[in-house]
């Protein structure tokens, strides 16, 4: 049953079962998204990404805290990468967080990222909006732990949040492109630990090579097991969701967002088609075997793939695109 | 598409996990998304946790002796928010002679230490509408 006023009024229980339709691309979740879009857009969403291990889940916990004492209701989107061999995930961002599970204005739950690879699940964003109409402030979503180009989370979030930590490499690594060319923060976490100067120096140095900019991304020194510089880290956030608001990167990265999230859940159809298509061809191995063997070739069997599925004639070559 | 979630928690005091760690391994090598929420939680942490995360399945594991007092509050407290459909099984150095009464008080199985988890995988499979 959809129970989307129980929603909007703060039942945890309505909005748990809510995440498991859209996480499984259930019926029920296509008339709920519909149903309650109107009632998103209000909260700010904070995605914390970086490596593995580097207290992710350990500064989210303290950030909350400090959000709660400010009056805010926050909710956070733990993702834990899903095993490509069997579909199974141990989802262990909560063992951080044990203190926030009994308090009424944190919501929190974990997610595999079943088979997606930029750092997030394909449903997170849509999750995060479920949050959103539910009447959270905050919404919060952890990556899984990223190497070096798992970036994906820019693109959903309101702010980035670059969770580093000192040893990771030489200064080289900090110019390298990738995960290191996002944050709108940077947090250097366990700032207790050797050479986290020498990282914060490098960062700084980074960020001037990138020229001048309106943003200047500022460098927060952490300690995950004190909490130390907690308190600055949430400033920063807080300063740079004023920065968002009053400059136009607001509604840019807004706009940007709606323009995915369209393009996204066309793809995600497409992507299912496919599957039905290749699952309903009785010849489907015949097929490969032409491929095996010489006599057909895989663009070939892809273009008729296409025909069959009833998309093929729209499609044209790149070579026949108008150039504006 | 639809995946079984459940929840290991170890209830109650003892701070001993490798047994939960193994289950968990397993149950993520069956295909389950298996959230782990660490040592020492009360039961009224348990039973929130798995209303957030919407599992069909919880899993309690404990050495300490506790079990008639702690499973059954567990239980209870599911019962209390509306998750009565949840399946919930327990496993550590359980004395025979205990199981039967935890049974009554609404835990599906008891799994003691040997068991393959194989046959815990079984057991969650046959008895969890997906």
């Amino acid at each position: 049953m959809l129970n989307i006023e129980a929603i909007s009024q703060g039942s945890k229980r309505a909005l748990a079962r809510a995440i498991t339709w859209v996480e499984n691309d259930q019926p029920e979740a296509a008339q709920l998204m519909k149903a309650l879009h109107g009632q998103t857009g209000r909260a700010f969403s904070v995605g914390i990404t970086g490596p593995p291990g580097a207290g992710k889940s350990s500064l989210v916990n303290w950030m909350v805290k400090l959000w709660r004492r400010q009056g805010l209701r926050v909710a956070v989107i733990a993702v834990d990468p899903t095993s490509p061999f069997t579909g199974g995930a141990i989802l262990g961002d909560r063992i951080r967080m044990a203190d926030l599970t009994m308090d009424d204005g944190v919501f929190i739950r974990s997610m595999g990222s079943r088979g997606r690879l930029g750092g997030i699940a394909a449903q997170t964003f849509a999750v995060g909006k479920l949050m959103d109409a539910a009447g959270y402030d905050i919404v919060v979503i952890e990556t899984v732990g990223v190497g070096q180009s798992e970036v994906e989370i820019v693109e959903w979030a309101d702010a980035t949040v670059l969770v580093m930590v000192p040893g990771l490499g030489d200064d080289i690594q900090a110019i390298k492109a990738g995960i290191l060319e996002i944050g709108d923060v940077i947090a250097v976490n366990k700032a207790d630990r050797d050479g986290s100067d020498k990282l914060v120096a490098e960062l700084e140095m980074m960020l001037s090579l990138a020229g001048p900019r309106d943003w200047r991304p500022p460098i927060v020194k952490t300690e995950g097991t004190t909490g130390a510089g907690v308190e600055q880290l949430v400033a920063a956030i807080a300063d740079f969701r004023g920065y968002f608001q009053a400059s136009r990167l607001g509604e840019e990265r807004r706009r940007g967002r709606i323009r995915r999230e369209i393009v996204s859940m066309v793809g995600q159809r497409i992507d299912r088609l496919l599957e039905q298509t290749v699952a309903g061809l009785s010849g489907w191995e015949r097929l490969v075997d032409g491929c095996l063997a010489g006599t057909d070739d895989p663009l070939s069997v892809a273009e008729r793939l296409l025909v069959e599925m009833g998309i093929g004639r729209k499609i044209r070559q790149p070579d026949t695109i108008d150039r504006p | 598409m639809a995946k079984i979630r459940v929840l290991i928690a170890k209830p109650g005091l003892d701070g001993h996990d490798r047994g939960a760690k193994v289950i968990a391994r397993g149950l993520r090598d069956a295909g389950f998304e298996v959230i782990y929420t660490g040592l020492r939680h009360t039961p009224e942490e348990i039973a929130e946790t798995a209303l957030q995360e919407d599992v069909q399945v919880v899993g309690l594991s404990l050495l300490s002796g506790a079990h008639n007092t702690l499973f059954p509050k567990v239980v209870n407290l599911l019962r209390e928010k509306g998750l009565s459909d949840v399946l919930v099984i327990g496993g550590g150095v359980i004395p025979d002679d205990d199981i039967p009464g935890l049974k009554a008080a609404g835990v599906a199985a008891v799994f003691t230490p040997g068991t393959p988890i194989s046959e815990i995988v079984g057991f969650i499979s046959s008895n969890v509408k997906c």
